[in-house]
């Protein structure tokens, strides 16, 4: 393995954990709340549909993107109405927004644009295109950094930034700010918070509208950063994958930041190798594969450390009267 | 008296037997969905295709999930539709638990072979014209080096690669072919991102000419290969027009033309096995108006003359599922 493969595979690995990074940050927030969220997938799904949808309909990918936020944001708060205002059950909301979104995006697509649930293709600035950053073309040539940067930090599109730039910006919000603070806490022991005289409800659903937002960018990434259009139930269970990556992050946003580029650089070595020779065992395609899986079995298992989810997680507040 | 009681009778049985050679033809998409660009589109144009040359109607269903299959199955044929045709090798199962329970209703499986005397199998020689884009993708490839893209990993789509795979070394023994498949669940028909992902990976060890067998995901490979100024390969459908210049051809596997001939037939469809290959126009190579820059006369006289050689026997070109492994890979 040369030095360019394996800049090329970090390259895809940044490519295809964006997506996971940002579901799993939206996660974290929900999660931290106090508010479980399986309905990540149906958000980016119904981001990725809106995003397509708008950026095809008036070829500007911006408003293409305030569109996918704004429907995640809107699923999201759905969500918080069914079950921090009416005290539902987090998992079932979570599902029903799952359905909602797979079913929403091909029927408002079909009779959209006729085209069985797909948008058109999209091209020139109804697409984030790359950013290329200073001199990559000029610093390319520098044997190790120059390919470093010209291949791996420039050429990704402006999302893959704002992915990034989300990590220390949520790990800031949550652990050093009040905000944040009073956040955790009411993932934690609402009733404290409540006695705090601080309002459970906003709190949780403040926490839960950034969970939209952060999945509407994921949504809205896949279809217009990574592919052309959008394809009906196109995330194909990155939702549920960023959900794996947050227990295996124990709720933490450096480790989701870890988890998530650990699941993308697994994703990029199997797509680029069929089957891996590893000490003289063969290892399929299959297996690496099935390994974020494994790995966060066995850390819900416990065999490497302990992963506790907030502990009023799942649980609508009910106010003592 | 006598006269309008014949006249009745007359009437009556008439109305019988037109209600029994009027059955609907039917036709069942598997979960791709009708606009897939891909396999069941195929099969829908065939359909409507048929729909406009007689005027008829049919009917339709998409599926959802799994667990419709029976059931669409079975709903169809307690309403009388006959025949009823089912795109996709998923259904065989499925099939063989229901077409014994309505003899009278013929049954069309395309792309899977059901052993039931009301059943026609309609199977394609995928091989054949896979073996002659491959010819193509080697003639069109600098770099000796092409790309292969499957959906599902299943054995109809490795019959793809092993046709492919001999048709590009058939022009080129030392050529190197790099294949990926996009998942081992249904999910893989439907990953685009995935698809770009594996386009970019062949394309950085060296793949100028990638053929995606991948229905949905196949998009994001055409797509991929678009931006990043490579040729690719359409399937099923004619997918040249999706972006001219840069799909080199498509490998046309003519759903239409069998559910065309099965709704064509009606009632009366023959049962039993059938084979659509490149010697009854069951796969072809797409040439039009948006792919003919790309095609040079070296290649249409090497994929007429290996067209001629198989029909004729001279070249036989291994088929995956008939032994489950494939020589050159």
């Amino acid at each position: 393995m040369d030095f360019l493969t394996i800049i090329q595979i970090l390259d895809s690995t940044v490519r295809l954990a964006t997506p996971l990074l940002l579901a799993c940050l939206a996660g974290l927030f929900s999660e931290r709340a106090g508010i479980f969220d399986i309905g990540l997938e149906g958000k980016m799904l119904a981001a990725a549909f809106l995003s397509a949808a708008v950026a095809a309909a008036t070829g500007s990918v911006w408003l293409g993107f305030l569109a996918g936020v704004g429907a995640s944001i809107t699923l999201a708060l759905i969500h918080g109405l069914a079950s921090i205002t009416f005290r539902g059950d987090q998992l079932i909301s979570g599902v029903a927004i799952n359905f909602l979104a797979a079913g929403l995006t091909v029927i408002v697509g079909q009779s959209w644009f006729g085209l069985g649930g797909r948008t058109p293709s999209l091209s020139g600035d109804a697409r984030f295109n790359p950013l290329e950053w200073p001199l990559a073309e000029t610093l390319a040539d520098i044997p190790v950094a120059g390919p470093l940067y010209a291949e791996l930090i420039s050429g990704h599109s402006i999302l893959v930034y704002v992915a990034l730039l989300a990590v220390p910006t949520s790990w800031y919000i949550l652990f050093r700010t009040r905000f944040g603070l009073r956040l955790r806490a009411v993932g934690e022991n609402p009733g404290a918070v409540d006695t705090a005289g601080i309002s459970v409800v906003r709190l949780r659903f403040t926490a839960v509208i950034i969970c939209g937002l952060l999945c509407g960018i994921a949504g809205a990434y896949l279809a217009t950063g990574l592919a052309a259009g959008f394809v009906k139930e196109m995330t194909a269970g990155r939702g549920f994958i960023a959900l794996a990556a947050l227990i295996f992050a124990k709720w933490r946003p450096w480790h989701a930041l870890y988890a998530c580029l650990l699941f993308g650089f697994l994703e990029a070595i199997g797509n680029r190798y069929q089957s891996i020779e590893f000490a003289g065992f063969i290892l399929p395609v299959q297996f690496m594969q099935a390994l974020p899986y494994i790995l966060t079995v066995v850390i819900l298992a416990g065999f490497v450390g302990k992963a506790i989810p907030p502990r009023a997680g799942g649980a609508p507040y009910v106010k003592e009267r | 008296m006598s006269l309008m009681k014949s006249f009745l009778g007359a009437a009556a049985s008439l109305a019988l037997s037109a209600g029994a050679t009027l059955a609907e033809p039917a036709l069942v998409f598997d979960l791709g969905g009708k606009f897939d660009k891909s396999f069941n589109e195929a099969a829908f144009n065939g359909a409507t295709r048929w729909a406009a040359e007689t005027g008829e109607s049919f009917r339709e269903v998409e599926l959802q999930s799994e667990a419709q299959r029976e059931q669409a199955l079975r709903r169809f044929a307690e309403a009388g539709l006959n025949p009823i045709v089912m795109a996709g090798f998923s259904f065989g199962s499925s099939l063989e638990t229901v077409a014994p329970d309505f003899p009278d209703t013929k049954f069309v499986i395309i792309d899977m072979v059901v052993d039931q005397p009301n059943v026609r199998s309609v199977v394609f020689n995928e091989h054949e014209g896979s073996y002659l884009v491959g010819m193509m993708a080697a003639k069109a490839s600098q770099t000796g080096t092409v790309g292969f893209i499957g959906g599902m990993d299943i054995p109809l789509i490795r019959k793809f690669a092993c046709g492919y795979v001999q048709g590009v070394k058939a022009v080129n023994p030392e050529a190197t072919v790099i294949q990926n498949m996009t998942g081992t669940t249904p999910a893989a028909w439907n990953d685009p991102v995935k698809g770009g992902e594996l386009t970019k990976a062949q394309i950085s060890q060296g793949a100028d000419v990638v053929y995606a067998a991948a229905g949905g995901t196949g998009v994001g490979v055409l797509q991929t290969a678009a931006d990043e100024d490579i040729l690719s390969i359409g399937v099923d459908s004619n997918q040249n027009y999706l972006h001219p210049g840069k799909v080199l051809t498509s490998m046309m596997k003519r759903v239409d033309n069998a559910v065309y001939e099965a709704f064509s037939a009606g009632v009366d469809v023959e049962t039993g096995f059938n084979v659509m290959g490149l010697a009854n126009d069951g796969v072809s190579v797409a040439i039009d108006e948006f792919n003919e820059p790309l095609i040079t006369d070296e290649m249409t006289a090497a994929v007429e003359e290996a067209t001629a050689k198989i029909v004729s026997g001279e070249i036989t070109v291994h088929d995956y599922m008939s032994d489950d492994s494939c020589p050159v890979m």
